[in-house]
Formats: C-alpha cells, structure tokens, sequence
C-alpha cells in the first residue's frame, strides 16, 4: 500500500495500470482534479469537442483495435452527453469505460450545479456502474470496470466520481485479484454441447454459418475461417460481422437482413441448419420472425446465455467465448470428417451461388447523369483495395457501404448496429485512427448524419488525426426519405437537407481539414485519388449524388424474409429451378410490398 | 402464471433499483418484493413474485444473472417450498362488536398489538391465501389501513440457495 497525493492521483495511475493509452474527453468542473495529474501521466487525451463525440470516438478505437475504449467527461451535461455512446456500445457490445466526474459528496442529492443522476439514467444501457465514495477504493473500481467491460459478453461501464473524492487523499493499492462473486461469464463451451453441435451439422444438407458481430469482439475471425472451411457452408456477416470472414472467400454471401444480398437472405431461408455463431436473431435481420428460416434446425453459441432462445428457438445452445467455441467446434468436424468423410454440400452451394449470379447488387451509373451514390462507394472499394478501416454513419449511405466494401480483413469495419446512431461515423473514425495510426480511415457518411458530429473535424485537425470523410450528400434523410417514397405515397415530410447548406468544402476549410467536391461522374475518381493522398490533416469530400436512389434490395420492416425486393418498382428476384430441389419453395406477394 | 423468485445478492447499494428496473424494462411484473439481510450481512435475499404473461421466466431469470451483484437465483415452486406473509391491518371496531373481531383472530391465529376505544390493530402471518382470507372477513367491519410485507419463502428440505464461494479471481481472467 502506498500513498499517492489524490484520488485524482490514484484515478490516473489506475487507467494507467489498466493499460489505457488514450482517453478521449472534454474537462469541466466536477472532473477538473482529475485533468491536472493527467498532464504528467504516459496517457493520451484528445480533446474532443461534444461528449457524444468523446464517447464515439472511444468506441471506434475499441472496434479497431479490440481494447477497452476510454472516455471522460464532466457531471452534469457532460456526463449525459455520454448517454448515446453508451448507449451504442450497449446495443453493439463495445468494450467502454466511461468516467465522470461528479459533484461532491455533501452536495449529491441536492439538484447541486451541473448535477446528474449518472449512474441512474445510465442504469438500462451499462453492462455494470460504479459511483466511488471513498477515494481508496478508485483503483479497485477502475480494475473491475476494465475486467467488466472487456469479458463475458463486452459492454460499457460507467465509474462515477465525486469531485471531493478525486480531491482527497487516498492510498493506491492495484488489486491483484478481483472480488466478483457474482460475475463469472462461462468461457470455455461444454463438450457435449460441441458433440451435438457437430452431429447437427453433420446431418444438415443445406447448413448456413450465421455470424455476427460477436466473433470481432472475441476477435476470433481466423478460427471463424477454419470452421467455415471444415463445415465448407455458405457463411452470412451481418452487419456488426463485416469483414469476420473475407467477402472474396467462395464461401461468403455477404450481409443478411433488411437490405442485405438476396443470396444471403434467401440461404436463410432455406436453411435447414442455422450455425449462429455470436449473433442475436436481431429484428433488422429475421424480418418477421414467425416466418424467418421455417425449416432450421438452430445451433446458437453466445457469450451471453441470455441470448439463447430470446427470440428464436434453440436446438442446440452453446455458452462461451467465440475463440475457444469456434475452435473447438472446428475440431469436432474435422474429426467427424477424417471418420466419415467432409460434408457433400456441393449441390447446395450451387444453388445459393446460383441467387447470388442471378441477383447481384446493381444500379444504373451513366456518364451524364447524376453521381450515383453506390458508384462513389465503389470507386472508394476499388482505390482502397480492402487496404482500410471504413467507418460508417446510419442510413442508406451505411447499408450501400456495407454492400459494397470488399471487406476481406477484420476489425476494418465499424458501423452503428443496433443503436443506430446517426452521427457516429466521424468520431467513430477518428478514435479508429488514434487506435491504429498506421492504417487509413475512411468514414463513408450521410449529409444527415455527418451533421450531427461534424464539429469533431477539429479535434481531428488540431490533433492531427487524418481521415477521409466521403460525404454521400443527397440532399436528404435519405432512408426516410425513401421509407415516405414507398410507404408513404412520395409524401415527403422534413427529409430535405438544402445540400448548399452549410457548404461542405468551406466548412471543412474552416475547421482546419481539405474540403473537396465531385458533382460530376467523371470527377469521382480524381477526387477520391486526392483525398487519399492527402495525409496530414483530415479530408471531406462533398460528392453531390443523386437524391431519388433507393437502397435495395428491401425486405420492408414487420414482412417475411420471403417478400425480399432485389430493386425499384417492387422487382423481384429470379429464380432459377434446381431440378429436383427447390420447386417446394413459393416467393410471395412481392410485388405489392413495394406499395 | 405467478413464479416466486429467491436471489440472493450482494447487500450494496443500488442493487433494489438495478432489479427493480430491469423487471421494468424487460415487460415482467412484480407483484411483490420483499429483501433483507441474510446470515450473511454482506449478502441479502430478495423474494421476487413475479407474473410473467406470455413470456418465459428464463428469459428475467438470465438477464438478473446478468447483473454484476446478483449471485444466486432460484425459482421456488409452490408446491416445494415455504411461504410466508406479514400484514397489519387496522380495523376500525369499538367496544360493542370487538369481541367479533377477537374472535377471527384467534381463528386466524393473529395477534393483536394495539388496542383503541375506536380501532384495533391486527398482525396477521401467513399464506397470501391466509391473509386474503383474513381481510374478507374483517371488511365488514370497516378496515381502516392495511400494510402487508409482501411474501418470503424458503425451499423445504435440507437444500438450499447458498452464494456462491466468495474466492476472488485473478485480473485478466474471466473464468
């Protein structure tokens, strides 16, 4: 045991013990005593300027390089400016300590200046919370929140401290174990469960690995690919998966769900054996669930046993960390297959291959015409060459980013899953590059949603932290915009965003970053060599695209997987008959989904 | 369907609104909560009864387990555990028609605690059923206020809801 000068003091040296690099954050006054030792600590901060900002920027370092992202802000205001990152990190499982300070002691309990029930409000979106009272006991409540956040099924956590508690004195003693009698996450799968799994899969005949955002957390995507390989199934990523299997990998369909790839909604469907391997049964991807995948038999593994069997039935559930769950389930098919042989799936990859071939993603991009936007998404792809981290917004611009970006690596694409968190792509982006300096960051965003957070352009820019912002401007709400195009009759209703105001490239300029425009198809590909290029202060480009593209395919919210629209007009998908299978199955009601 | 809950957790503060809010928010009603210390004062058991329409039980069962201060949960079947009730109930009877009312209590096996020219107050402990019971046949008389504790209850048998070995786990592990 021994003394240090504060709880500030203490605070500090903790983080630093716990392996914080960085922190991002704005000082105010309940967490000022915390801000002066800081400055003689090994520990980054960057000076964000909103909280929301701070928060996001900490859960895009936590995607990107898998450790505990770390944020600061004041009591009061600062403290509930925080309530939607964490809230994000929440719903998508980011490993977040978020530390604010509080007002003292005698005060709490008063409607003190700038007070707020912290803990309280963020009770239904933190995995755990602390509020410190005793300035002896900071250490131990930073090394649990460190141990919460990053276990088990990751989330954030919230340490609150009094300003009179970061201003006492206090001793500093780093736990050398944990007293959490209450918190023992399962890590290591149950043999028998992995035995049954593997007999599932043996005697599936159209088995799809359903894989979601769990297996980046665990960082476990090279233990994912010797699975596929061993099972040799069609493999879906959902949206928080991109990039957990290689999109070029003949096994991959690409993206599940509401606008997912017809082959990777319809393998679903078909299946007779789901593989779901850290993945929720989320509502974005089983549309109506009564009718989501009839015929499948399930295998869920989860860190989260709660999870298991919330929204769908389970055969056969499986409690653990991804890494030894994929592993070792891996090995009881490879020995399955060295007894009985490898799984003849052949006749079922043909026909999932066959939806795909016949219902690829497209658009229609003419020389004259306006910048569609999947085409500046794919001029992004083709410069980039799978050599980036994307970050996206919310909305279409995210979905066609998602469609669109060969990811081939992991951890390289980060997105707003289940919050859905308009404006989270140029902090998210920026906290990616503070975590991973050496790679590039590209944050594909909407008009809408880089609004809402544009002012971290100078954090970025004071800090020198480059990234690329692709503005998608066009002009709208985009997704709601085309939510009132088909189901509310082309009454449009506040969706329009004028695309002059603010003017996008003198904004940039003003906030210290390179702004840049492309209005025209044949500009695209200069401006996006430009941006790349440019890599000492981060860059926005404004590209001007066509207002009236819709995100396709579709399968409108509340309908069947079934009712899939592969583009405008209600299209729907051809379908091949395989001779002899297949013919059991009946495409309904396509057309009038569209309205 | 009513279920009643026993879980154990540990005795800090904030724990009553972390499970309170979570029955809250999941859509699971709580008919009645009761907590207090175990022999264990740094442990507390909170009998939980709860209904839950149309939705299965494990599903609140493995949220609360989520919860960091949550160490131990049971459901206790009806049929294979002990339940009990405490309620006061004051019953607005003078002298003329006390003598009635003394007598449900000695029925009920209640105790009488205090004693007015206008009013008395009952302690009566039970069964839910027994207290219903009790408060049907002291409504004629007029019941001023009633306070009921809520249920606890206990599995029969040698068997039991223990927290789990308080042996402390190394930084960095999570198993």
């Amino acid at each position: 045991m021994n003394l240090t000068a504060t709880g500030a003091h203490s605070l500090i040296r903790a983080l630093e013990h716990a392996g914080t690099e960085v922190i991002f954050g704005i000082p105010g006054g309940a967490i000022l005593p915390a801000y002066d030792p800081l400055r003689d600590s090994s520990i980054r901060h960057v000076l964000m300027r909103h909280e929301q900002g701070a928060g996001h920027a900490a859960e895009g370092y936590a995607h990107a390089t898998g450790k505990v992202g770390v944020c600061f802000a004041t009591s009061g205001p600062g403290a509930t400016n925080l309530v939607t990152p964490i809230t994000d990190a929440f719903m998508d499982s980011v490993p977040l300590v978020a530390i604010t300070g509080q007002v003292p002691r005698p005060v709490i309990g008063n409607d003190a200046f700038q007070e707020a029930d912290i803990t309280g409000i963020t009770m239904p979106v933190t995995k755990h919370s602390y509020r410190v009272m005793d300035p002896d006991e900071i250490p131990v409540a930073i090394a649990e929140a460190f141990h919460i956040a990053a276990t088990g099924r990751p989330g954030p956590v919230v340490v609150d401290i009094p300003k009179d508690v970061l201003q006492a004195p206090a001793t500093f003693e780093w736990p050398e174990r944990l007293d959490l009698p209450g918190y023992r996450p399962t890590t290591r799968p149950n043999t028998r469960q992995i035995r049954a799994a593997a007999g599932l899969i043996r005697s599936s005949r159209r088995p799809v690995l359903y894989v979601g955002g769990g297996v980046l957390k665990a960082r476990a995507a090279d233990e994912l690919v010797r699975l596929a390989e061993a099972i040799g199934a069609p493999v879906v990523t959902t949206l928080m998966a991109r990039g957990a299997f290689p999109d070029d990998h003949p096994l991959c369909l690409g993206m599940p769900g509401m606008h997912g790839s017809y082959a990777a909604v319809t393998a679903m469907q078909r299946a007779d054996l789901l593989i779901t391997l850290c993945a929720r049964f989320d509502d974005r991807v089983t549309g109506n669930l009564a009718s989501f995948a009839p015929d499948a038999k399930v295998i869920h593994a989860d860190a989260d046993p709660a999870e298991i069997g919330k929204n769908r039935a389970v055969d056969v559930p499986i409690v653990g960390d991804a890494k030894p769950v994929l592993a070792e389930l891996a090995k009881e098919v490879l020995r399955d297959n060295s007894t009985h042989g490898s799984l003849d799936l052949s006749r079922w990859l043909d026909e999932v291959r066959s939806w795909a071939r016949d219902n690829p993603l497209s658009y229609d991009q003419t020389d004259e015409g306006p910048i569609k936007p999947q085409f500046v998404i794919e001029r992004f792809d083709a410069a980039l060459r799978g050599d980036a981290i994307v970050v996206t917004g919310v909305g279409q611009h995210q979905m066609w980013a998602s469609q669109l970006i060969r990811c081939n690596k992991p951890y390289s694409f980060i997105s707003s899953g289940g919050l859905g968190t308009m404006g989270f792509a140029v902090p998210a982006a920026l906290g990616a590059k503070v975590g991973r300096p050496g790679e590039r960051v590209v944050a594909i965003d909407g008009d809408g949603c880089f609004q809402m957070t544009a002012q971290e352009l100078a954090t970025a820019a004071i800090e020198k932290i480059p990234f690329v912002v692709a503005i998608v401007n066009n002009e709208h709400l985009g997704m709601v915009r085309q939510w009132q195009e088909l189901f509310y009759e082309e009454r449009y209703s506040q969706v329009y965003l004028p695309p002059d105001v603010p003017d996008y490239v003198r904004l940039a300029e003003a906030y210290g970053a390179v702004g840049l425009r492309a209005s025209s198809v044949d500009e695209v590909d200069t401006i996006v060599d430009k941006a790349l290029g440019i890599d000492d202060r981060p860059c926005v480009i404004d590209f001007r695209v066509d207002p009236a593209e819709m995100c396709f395919p579709m399968i409108p919210a509340g309908a069947s997987n079934d009712d899939i629209i592969v583009g405008p007009g209600g299209r729907r998908p051809v379908v091949s008959v395989t001779p002899g299978d297949g013919s059991d199955f009946a495409f309904g009601g396509m057309g009038e989904a569209a309205g | 369907m009513t279920h009643i809950l026993s879980v154990l957790v540990e005795n800090k503060p904030g724990v009553l609104a972390r499970i309170s809010g979570l029955f809250a928010r999941r859509g699971f009603n709580i008919d009645s909560l009761a907590v207090g210390e175990t022999e264990d004062p740094s442990v507390s058991r909170m009998t939980i009864v709860c209904s839950a329409e149309g939705k299965p039980l494990e599903q609140i069962t493995k949220q609360l387990h989520k919860l960091i201060n949550v160490l131990r949960i049971a459901e206790l079947p009806h049929h294979d555990c002990v339940e009990r009730e405490l309620a006061l109930i004051k019953v607005a009877v003078g002298a003329g028609r006390r003598a009635e009312v003394l007598e449900i209590v000695e029925i009920f096996r209640a105790t009488v605690l205090d004693v007015d020219p206008d009013a008395l107050v009952i302690e009566a402990t039970g069964s839910p059923e027994k207290i219903v019971a009790l408060e049907d046949l002291l409504r004629p008389y007029g019941i001023g206020e009633m306070a009921r504790t809520g249920r606890i209850a206990l599995s029969r048998g040698s068997r039991g809801l223990k927290p789990p070995s308080l042996s402390p786990v190394a930084l960095g592990s999570a198993s």
